[in-house]
This record gives structure tokens, sequence and C-alpha cells, in this order.
């Protein structure tokens, strides 16, 4: 099974796709029905979106053949799917904010027991004080528990991941749960064009269903799952690392799974979405801004405007941000002197953005100085305008001549 | 790029009528995308949304600052909120009124206006003054940028069925039929 993705696929040609107007809430339960899981548990607030509630409908109508449980909490729906996902069943939820936080615990067992559970995060600023706006602090806070995080840009590139999500996940080489995470307000809720996949041609990328084969419930094969392990004696610490250090082996995997997948998808579909990192307009640029999800269309208009006004900037976008694309990332650093980074939620640790912190470390790998600052805007709901983007490619600009600021630079301060 | 703003209140459906214009515009052939603004969701309060349309794929997923028309689908609202706010210089005011221009609000960067009496036009075809789909045949006739068999298309493949759709089809007719467009001269300052 591990090499049918390296298979040619047989049509080189996409089908032809209906075109339709969808929020992006929408796109991802569409998403969710072309990747036919065969079981969905959801809690309906806490928060929740729309999303669940267009999964729930297209279950309803009959356009979409799973179980769905409507458990009391997000730590029971995690729980739920747990269950299902080890008797082998594909499974999928989505939830944010304070839901994921509820979640926390069965979260961690999820990476833990390689069930590749795919959830999608409908991002969204942390509490307190009070926000019931977008941000990307809930996805943020759980960076470090041996998820794939992916983030999208647009309502397109949401159906099309979440479809992917499952592929990636149930790889042999990769056995960990996804999170797509798509932002709160701006496309959740933004309605956009989108082309539809042919139910048809999605069965066929995504191949025959096997999921879940190293613990799937199996009479004739009875094993015990989630052992005691650890502690300081006996064959515990070392049953410990070799779980460890197989979740860390499997997330480096992953790196390349979803490089293959996202051509695959090009070649099938005909939509080619940069897997780990974009370079956009990066060619003969002094320096570069990186941004992170949905605000990167408004990053993209601002550095075309700037291009025209004669300055050397260009951009690069992170989808994959766990595990986090080093290698990849080291490469587009490495063709510019200096770099501002655009965070849409908060590193209190470091005083700075979270993609920041991450990049000060590929910098030091790097092994060459290239100065960099932290800017943070978007919280709870606020915008990124194009607007915004300009001081952004100012300041970062700046670099090249003066010392880099420590200090972050928040971006709505003054809005 | 085009970019609309709508002012309604809760419950008159300004945020609905973003994204049936952004059906219609796509049944055109044309790019749109439309986003509601964000907030606790309370019937009569002021509520925003935005819609940008283009021949070219629309990156930036932001709200509208700079519009080049504004919808208002509530004859009130100018009286309590700055609807004209960032309005681009010339630019279209599409408003629900039963009065003549000389008493509406007006601000000096409006160039066009579109009138229509959906209040009253939503009260005889709904029984109810819901004037979303109206005001969208008055946006279609005072600007041109999406035609009435658009609009009318993209309400049929839409959720509305049977008496609601022919409601909505009657209203939308109406909305575009029974507007009045003004272009306001304005003398250049001495």
């Amino acid at each position: 099974m591990t090499t049918a993705i390296l298979e040619t696929p047989s049509q080189t040609k996409p089908a032809k796709q209906k075109v339709m107007l969808v929020e992006g809430n929408e796109a991802a339960a569409l998403g969710v029905a072309l990747a036919r899981p065969d079981m969905v548990a959801v809690y309906p607030i806490t928060p929740q979106s729309s999303l669940v509630e267009h999964v729930a409908k297209l279950i309803a109508d009959g356009k979409m053949d799973a179980d769905i449980v409507d458990a009391e909490g997000e730590h029971s729906v995690l729980s739920v799917l747990q269950g299902g996902a080890l008797a082998g069943a594909r499974t999928y939820t989505a939830t944010c904010g304070p839901g994921l936080a509820f979640m926390f615990e069965p979260y961690f067992r999820t990476s833990g027991m390689r069930l590749p559970i795919v959830m999608s995060i409908v991002t969204r600023d942390g509490i307190t004080p009070q926000s019931v706006w977008g941000g990307h602090q809930d996805a943020m806070t759980v960076r470090e528990v041996g998820w794939v995080q992916v983030y999208c840009e647009t309502v397109q590139e949401v159906l099309d991941t979440t479809i992917m999500a499952f592929k990636i996940a149930e790889h042999h080489d990769v056995m960990l749960p996804v999170n797509v995470c798509l932002d709160g307000n701006y496309l959740s809720y933004g309605t956009s064009r989108v082309e539809l996949p042919d139910q048809a041609e999605v069965d066929a990328f995504m191949g025959v269903k096997d999921v879940n084969w190293h613990v799937a419930l199996d009479p004739l094969r009875p094993m015990a799952v989630d052992p005691l392990t650890g502690g300081s004696g006996g064959k515990g610490p070392s049953t410990f690392v070799r779980y460890r250090k197989g979740q860390c082996k499997g997330m480096q995997n992953s790196l390349r799974v979803i490089e293959e997948v996202h051509a695959e998808w090009a070649q099938r579909f005909g939509r080619s979405f940069a897997p780990l990192v974009e370079e956009y307009r990066l060619e003969g640029a002094d320096y570069a801004i990186m941004t992170l999800g949905s605000m990167t269309g408004a990053a993209k208009d601002a550095i075309d405007e700037a291009r025209d006004a004669g300055k050397k900037v260009g951009l690069i976008k992170i989808k994959t941000f766990s595990p986090f694309p080093v290698d990849a990332l080291m490469k587009s650093l490495d063709k510019v002197q200096a770099v501002g980074v655009v965070d849409r939620s908060v590193g209190f640790r470091w005083n700075c953005g979270p993609m920041y912190q991450e990049t000060m470390g590929v910098l030091y790998r790097l092994g060459r100085h290239i100065p960099s600052m932290s800017f943070i805007g978007g919280l709870a709901g606020a915008d990124i305008t194009v607007g915004h983007f300009h001081r952004v490619i100012e300041a970062t600009e700046k670099l090249l001549s003066a010392p880099a600021p420590i200090e972050p630079v928040w971006l709505n301060e003054k809005d | 790029m085009y970019e609309v703003r709508f002012h309604g209140r809760g419950g008159q459906g300004a945020v609905t009528a973003a994204s049936m214009l952004a059906a219609a515009l796509l049944e055109e052939g044309k790019y749109a995308v439309s986003i509601p603004s964000f907030g606790f969701e309370r019937r009569g309060a002021p509520v925003v949304s935005f819609l940008r349309c283009s021949d070219r794929e629309i990156r930036q997923l932001t709200n509208i600052y700079t519009p080049d028309c504004l919808i208002c689908v509530d004859p009130t609202l100018a009286k309590s909120v700055d609807i004209f706010s960032g309005l681009k210089p010339g630019g279209t005011l599409v408003q629900a009124t039963h009065k003549p221009l000389a008493e509406v609000v007006l601000a000096d960067t409006v160039g066009v206006v579109g009138l229509c009496d959906a209040i009253g036009i939503a009260l005889e075809v709904f029984k109810r003054p819901i004037t979303n789909t109206l005001m969208l045949g008055a946006f279609a006739k005072t600007t041109g940028i999406v035609s009435l068999a658009a609009l009318q298309r993209s309400l049929e493949d839409s959720d509305f069925r049977d008496a609601g759709l022919k409601q909505n089809m009657v209203a939308v007719e109406r909305g575009y039929n029974e507007t009045t467009v003004y272009s306001i001269e304005r003398r250049v300052a001495a």
C-alpha cells in the first residue's frame, strides 16, 4: 500500500467539476462527504461552527453514508472516535476554541495511539478576555501534541485539503491524526466559488480503504492497546521511547507524504497547492514576509503593489505548520537578506508570534545571520488588510539597514 | 474589482443578500466573494456584510473599507449609523426608502442614487418587511453590475422553494422595475 501513491493516475485530464458557491464550513463538509468517512462524532456547542451542521445535513439527506454520534461533550467526541478508529473506521470531527481545550486529554492520546482521525479546527482566538472571533491561538496552543496541522488559504483549499488529510493521516508511513485548520470567520463564513471534485475521481484518488491495520479490533488477532509503559525499570523506559520515537518518525515521514499527496491531487484534479511552503514572487527578492492561512491573499495583493512600486519583496507562506517544514523553509529563507513574520496568535513565552519563534530556530540552523522581526495581527477577528501588509513590508525593508527590533509589532493596536 | 457593502438590521437578510448576489455574479461568469460581519446576531441591531466581484480571481479575504457601492436595506439606518464611511467619491447608494430624493440622507461622496420603496413592496409581497431580494433587484437596476436574469436564475438555484421562491422572484423583479435612479451633479468648489 505504501507504494500506491507513486503509481501514475490512470486519468491525467481532470473530469469536469461542478462549480458551486459555498462558505468555508460547507466546503469542509463537502470534502468530508467526498472522503467517505464511516463515522463522525460531534458536540454541537462550546463552541462549534456551522461545519458540523452541514455534515449532519449531508448525512440526514442521504448524501453521506456515515454514522453520526451526537456526544455529550468534546472530550467524549474524540474518545468515541478513538473507539471507532480502533475498530477500523475512517473517522472525522470538527471543533474550535474552548471545545478543543475540553478535548485535550483524548487529543493527546489520539496521536499516541497513532489513530488517523481527521479533525477540522475552525480556528479561533483564545479566552479570556471573552471573544468569539477568529485567530490561530487555539490550534497554536496544541501544536506540540503530535498531530499533523495544515492551514488553508482559500475556501477551495479547505475543500481539497480536507479530502487529502484522510489520505495523509492513513498513509502507513504516517498513521497520525491530522488537523485541517481554516480561519474562523474569514474562511469559515467567507463565501466563494469552488469546484467540487467528482466522487468517482475522489474514490480513485483515495484508493482501497485500509484504515488502522495496526490495531483494528479483530477476534482472530486479539491484542491490548495503549499499554502501561515508562517508569525506570524493566521494559518500561525502552517501550516508551519506542512509542515516542515512532511518533516523531511518523511526523517526519508526513512531510514527504504531504508532498506526494499534494502532487497526486494536482495531477488528478488540476489544482496545485504548495504542500509545505509556498514561495510567491521570491525570485530576485531582497527580503520576504511570512504568512499563514487566509491572511495570505491580502498579503499577495500587497506584494504585487510593492513590486510595482519597485520594492524587492517576496512572500513565504507556511501551509504545513506541524511538523514544521524546516528544510523547505530553510531553502526559501536562504534566498533573502531579511524576513518579517506575521502571526495571527501570540507566543506568550517569547513575546512574539509562534511562527516567528519557529522561524528563528530555522534561521539558526541555516547558519547565516538574517535579520528578522515578529508581527502580530488579526487577533480575535481583527482584519489584516492590504494596508497592514504595506506596513509589514516597510518595516521589514528597514531590517536591511537598521538593527532588528526585539519587540513584536502589534498590527491592530491603533485600529 | 468592485466592492459592495451591505447595511441592514439583524433579521432583514443583509448577510444572505451578499451571498445571493455572489451566486448571481457567479452565474454571469464573474468571481465573487462575500464575507459577513462577525458578531452576535441580534434582531434589529445594525449589521454589515461585504461583497467583492471581479473578472479575475479574488485573493484578499478582508472586510471592505472603501466600497464602490452601498446597499442599505433599511430606511432608518442612515440616521443612526455612518453608512457612508469610506465610500469612494462618486460612489453609489442603493437605498430602501419611500421618501423622495430631497429627503434622503446623503454624503458628499455619493454620485449615483437608486431609491426603492422596498418596505412598502415587501409588505405587499411577503406581508413582512423583508427587503433583501428586493434590494438586489434595485442594485441591478441602479448599477447594471448584475443582470435581473442572473439574479432570477440564482434564486431558482437557491434553497427557496414553492411559495417562498415565487414571492422572492416577484420581489426581485419589482425591486428592479420600481427603482428610480438619480445621478447627482455637484459643482466643483470654488
